[in-house]
Order: structure tokens, then sequence, then C-alpha cells
């Protein structure tokens, strides 16, 4: 056993990769829950599908480098990933496109790049990425949710849709909203009413929008939040990259609602629409490729928040997390580079 | 003929324009979304490569060393402009797909570094023989990739290949398998670094294990001594 001597301030801490990566999908049931509600069954399948996967191609990959196994596979990280995986994958999506993107994460973003610890990139966001430019269609066909929806998936319905596949008119009743019409998510219906000349109010009137304040997605935000603020007390993640990412997005959101209010969504729909919760708490806080000193996470953050919101407002696509969060992983060794935290004990020349 | 043995395994494998050197990376990755186009351009940069050596091999003993350069690169670009007009005349639809690439063959630093590197300093038939090695392996490379991304992305091989070589080879696509949706992440560039980023990898599993081979397993640990008494 190796004696390891650290330098001063000597601090004992009982944070081990396992409880740590454990407390992180604890604190993400709750928005698992809001979004089983509002997305039915086919949620919780694609979750349990990629972390199925995750965990299977985890254990192959550390085969075939002639690692041990167990160690690694316990350590729960490989189940985290599969689990953000698929809640960022659409719940009636085939299952294929969750079993390459759980093992695309695995093996080429995460143990090509030397596993644990190794990898530049988020896993599941890399994935995420893949996934949405080869299989646009796919990736982008959410089903109406629960409380707007013309038609409820049954579990058995799912199961068949997911595995089996579906015809695209089965895909169309259940994307249907009480009125008949397809219904989109609040950021697609903004995105594609702003093209067609509408105003933001205007938008608003739609029926993805019909209890005020973008239908069941603002609930899955708020459920995120909750777990967010759990991770927050258990002291699982520290405060600085969230509030970068909320407060960044905030002040631009409020910046572009106040100089045109007709073209621009306001800050709270910023907030609560799309991933913003589940990306600020669960996703860019992923210790391995943030930044590392304090002041470094804050502006790690800010700068997701300003790619989300200049990508949201001005880019192709509807919402901007997964590629905002590979942006700034390609920054945080450079943010690391120029924020370097004072010694301790050193005294600044100036 | 062990030179030319040198040449050809320089060029083959060893030296790879591809995959060693990495030239020509840009129309590498640009143009491999499918297996003809790979051949089609492959071909093309084989032509001009064995051209451009040649004739620098010719005019190497009375070009002024200090314009060397500005002469190559007008050799060459003479000679991408007759391969273009003849893939004008001859495979026009292979022309359209090619599209910007096939004049881009000018910039190819594979074509201006084998001159700089090998034509200007050898006689015409080894610069020639290495034209045709380097060539050839820069157009397996190219296919090798271009088959990988064309089979992934559509599930085919030799789509289009009409283009290349007329009417009559439109029997020639293989279906793989169908695909409801194409994997477009093999299509797209980002899907050609991250192949070829494995096609390196591959090639480097394969010369470490051909290194295992002809090294011993355990040699001789040579004696050494702790201290040394300098003689002096």
């Amino acid at each position: 056993m190796a004696f390891k001597l650290a330098s001063s301030p000597h601090l004992n801490t009982s944070a081990q990769t396992k409880s740590v990566m454990l407390k992180v999908m604890l604190c993400a049931v709750p928005g698992v829950l809001a979004q089983c509600y509002f997305f039915g069954w086919g949620a919780i399948i694609q979750l349990m599908l990629a972390i199925a996967v995750a965990m299977a191609a985890e254990a192959a990959v550390l085969t075939s480098r002639k690692r041990q196994v167990w160690p690694t596979l316990s350590d729960n990280s490989a189940a985290l990933t599969g689990l953000l995986i698929g809640v960022a994958v659409p719940a009636l999506a085939p299952w294929w496109i969750t079993t390459i993107g759980a093992i695309f994460a695995i093996v080429v973003v995460k143990h090509l790049y030397g596993g644990l610890g190794n990898n530049i990139f988020n896993p599941a966001m890399s994935a995420y990425v893949m996934l949405l430019i080869s299989f646009p269609l796919q990736m982008t066909t959410w089903v109406a949710p629960t409380g707007a929806a013309l038609n409820d998936v049954s579990l058995l319905s799912s199961l068949q849709i997911i595995f089996q596949g579906a015809s695209s008119q089965e895909i169309l009743a259940y994307r249907a909203g009480f009125d008949g019409v397809s219904m989109a998510t609040p950021l697609d219906a903004i995105k594609t009413s702003l093209s067609t000349g509408l105003t933001i109010d205007e938008a608003l009137t739609l029926p993805s929008f019909s209890d005020g304040f973008g239908v069941g997605w603002a609930w899955i935000n708020v459920a995120y939040l909750l777990g967010g603020l759990m991770m927050l007390k258990l002291k699982v993640i520290r405060w600085h990259i969230s509030i970068g990412i909320l407060g960044s997005l905030f002040v631009c959101a409020g910046v572009g609602y106040l100089l045109s209010p007709d073209t621009h969504t306001g800050p709270l729909l910023h907030l609560f629409s799309g991933a913003t919760m589940l990306a600020a708490f669960f996703i860019a806080t992923d210790p391995v490729t943030a930044a590392t000193s304090p002041r470094g996470r804050l502006i790690f953050g800010a700068l997701i928040g300003v790619l989300v919101y200049v990508i949201r407002s001005f880019g192709g696509y509807p919402d901007a997390f997964a590629f905002a969060v590979l942006l700034a992983n390609l920054c945080a060794p450079f943010i690391d580079y120029y924020v370097k935290p004072r010694a301790y004990g050193h005294r600044s020349s100036h | 003929m062990s030179d030319y043995r040198e040449i050809a395994w320089q060029g083959l494998w060893k030296n790879n324009p591809g995959l060693v050197q990495l030239l020509g990376l840009c129309p590498l990755l640009a143009v491999t979304a499918t297996l003809t186009n790979a051949i089609g351009l492959g071909f093309a940069t084989m032509l001009v490569l064995i051209g451009s050596n040649i004739l620098v091999s010719l005019v190497r003993d009375y070009v002024p060393k200090e314009i060397r350069i500005p002469v190559f690169v007008m050799i060459i670009a003479a000679l991408v402009t007759c391969v273009q007009l003849l893939i004008n005349a001859y495979a026009y639809g292979l022309y359209l797909s090619l599209g910007i690439f096939l004049p881009l063959i000018v910039t190819n630093c594979v074509i201006i570094g084998r001159a700089e590197a090998f034509a200007s300093r050898n006689n015409v038939a080894k610069a020639a023989f290495d034209g045709v090695m380097m060539g050839i392996g820069f157009t397996l490379v190219l296919m090798v990739l271009g088959a990988c991304r064309e089979i992934l992305g559509q599930g085919t091989l030799f789509d289009g290949a009409d283009l290349l070589l007329g009417d009559w080879a439109k029997g020639l696509t293989i279906h793989l398998w169908q695909v409801d949706t194409n994997f477009l992440l093999a299509m797209l560039p980002p899907g050609a670094f991250i192949a070829m980023g494995f096609l390196i990898a591959i090639k480097n599993v394969i010369d470490s294990k051909l290194a295992q081979r002809t090294m011993p397993a355990n040699p001789e640990p040579a004696v050494t001594r702790a201290r040394i008494t300098k003689v002096s």
C-alpha cells in the first residue's frame, strides 16, 4: 500500500467515487419521476436500457483492457453516465438509439481516453451530440406530455414502440395534444414560431404553453432543481458551476428580453425549459471534465450559460446544453491554466 | 533491387502518406463518404503524384535551389489541370461529386512533399516508382476509409459506381443491409476523423505486434555496474 504524504492542510474526507455517484443518482430521482409522470413508461424504459448497456459496455471494455472489472464497475460512474443518457433521449425513441449512445459514451468517449478521470469530454453529452447529429428525426420526436396529450401511452405499447418500432402514424398519435395537432417541446415551439414571423407573446398561446409555462417541462426542471439543491446540501457538488450557468443565462436572457421582448424569450422561461436545470446541476458539474478551482468553475459555468443563450437564440438547434457543455469542456484546461488559486502561504507579488 | 523494395515498403506501410505522414488530410476526410469517391480521388492523386515525381526528377539538375518550390508548384498545378480536364471529360458525374477537392489536389501536401523530399534527390526511375507506391498507399487508405464510412453510413458499397465507370456499373452497388435511417455521423466529417483515428490505432497495434515478434522476448539483461571508474 502506498503511503502518500500530501502537503498541508490535511483534510480527511469519506467521499469516495462510489458514494458520490450514488448520491448524484439518488438526487436525480425527483427529476426522473417527473419525467416518467409527463412522458410515461418510455422514460423509465430508456433509463433502464441505457444503464444496463452502459454497465455492460464498461464491463466489456474493462475485460478487454485486462483491468479488474468489479472494482471499477461498482464505482457507479458507468451507471450515472447511463442514467444521464437515459433521461436525455426522447421517451419513445427506438432501442438502438439508446444502445448506440451508451456504447459510444463508454467505449469511445470514456475508455479510449483512459477511463474514469482521464476523459476530456463529458461522456453522456458527447453521446447525446453524436445521436443528435446522426439521427435528428428520432432525437427530436418527443411525445406530448401528460396533461396535454390526446392519447396516453400504456406500458405495453411503450415497450412495443421502443423495441419493435412504430409506424409514423402511431408516433404522431402520441405526439398529438388535445387539439389533435402534434405538440412540440416548448423551445421547439418558440423556435418554429419565431421563424414563421410570430412574436413571443403569440407563441406563448400555442398548446405547448397551455398551462402558462411550457407544459410538463417546467415541472421537470423544478424537480431537477430540487435534486440539485439536495446535492448542494449533501455537499456532493459545489455551487460555483451551477450558479455560473444559471446566473449568466439569466443575465443574457434578461438583456435580450429587455432589448427586444417580441423576439427573445424571457429569462424565466429560459431557466425552466429544456435541459437547463438537469444540465446545470447534474451534467456540467462532472468533476472530471469541468474546471477545478472555484473561480475557474464560475468562469466555466458562465461560459456554458452564454453559449446556451447564444445557440438557443441565434443557432440552429432549439436547445444547446450538450454543445455548450462540450465546448466548455474544451476550454476547461485553458481556464485552469489562467485561473490558478493562490498556493497556501504564498503571497502575490503585487 | 532492395532499393525499390524499400521504396515500396515506405510508401505502402512504414511511411504511408495517409496513416503516418498524415498529409493530405483535407481530401482524405472530406471526400471519403463513399468508396466510389475515394477511389476516384485516390486515382486522380496518384496520377498527379507519378507525373509530378517524374517531371521534378527530370528537371532537378536545372532548377536553381532558391526557386525550386515555385517551379514544383507550377509543375503540379499544370498536371492537376490536366487531370481535372480529363475527369471532366470522361467521368462528369465523378467530377461533380468530387467538386472543389479535385482542383485542390494542387495543395495536397503529399505531392509537394514527395517532390521535395524524394523526387528532387533521386533519378527518374526511382522517383516514378516512389510516386506509384505513395499513390497506391494513399489510395488504399482512402478506400478503406471510404468503405468503412459507406457501410456504416448507408449500408452499401460502390454506391454511385456509375459516376466513375459509366452506366453499366450501376449493378455494382452492393446493398449489405437495408437501413431506414442513415447513420449520419459516419457520413459527416466528424465521423471521418473518428474512423481515421481508429485506422491509425489499428496500424499502431499491428506495428507493435510485429515489433514484438521480431524482438526477442526477454533480452539478456546487460551487466550494469553501479559505478564506473572514469578513465581519463
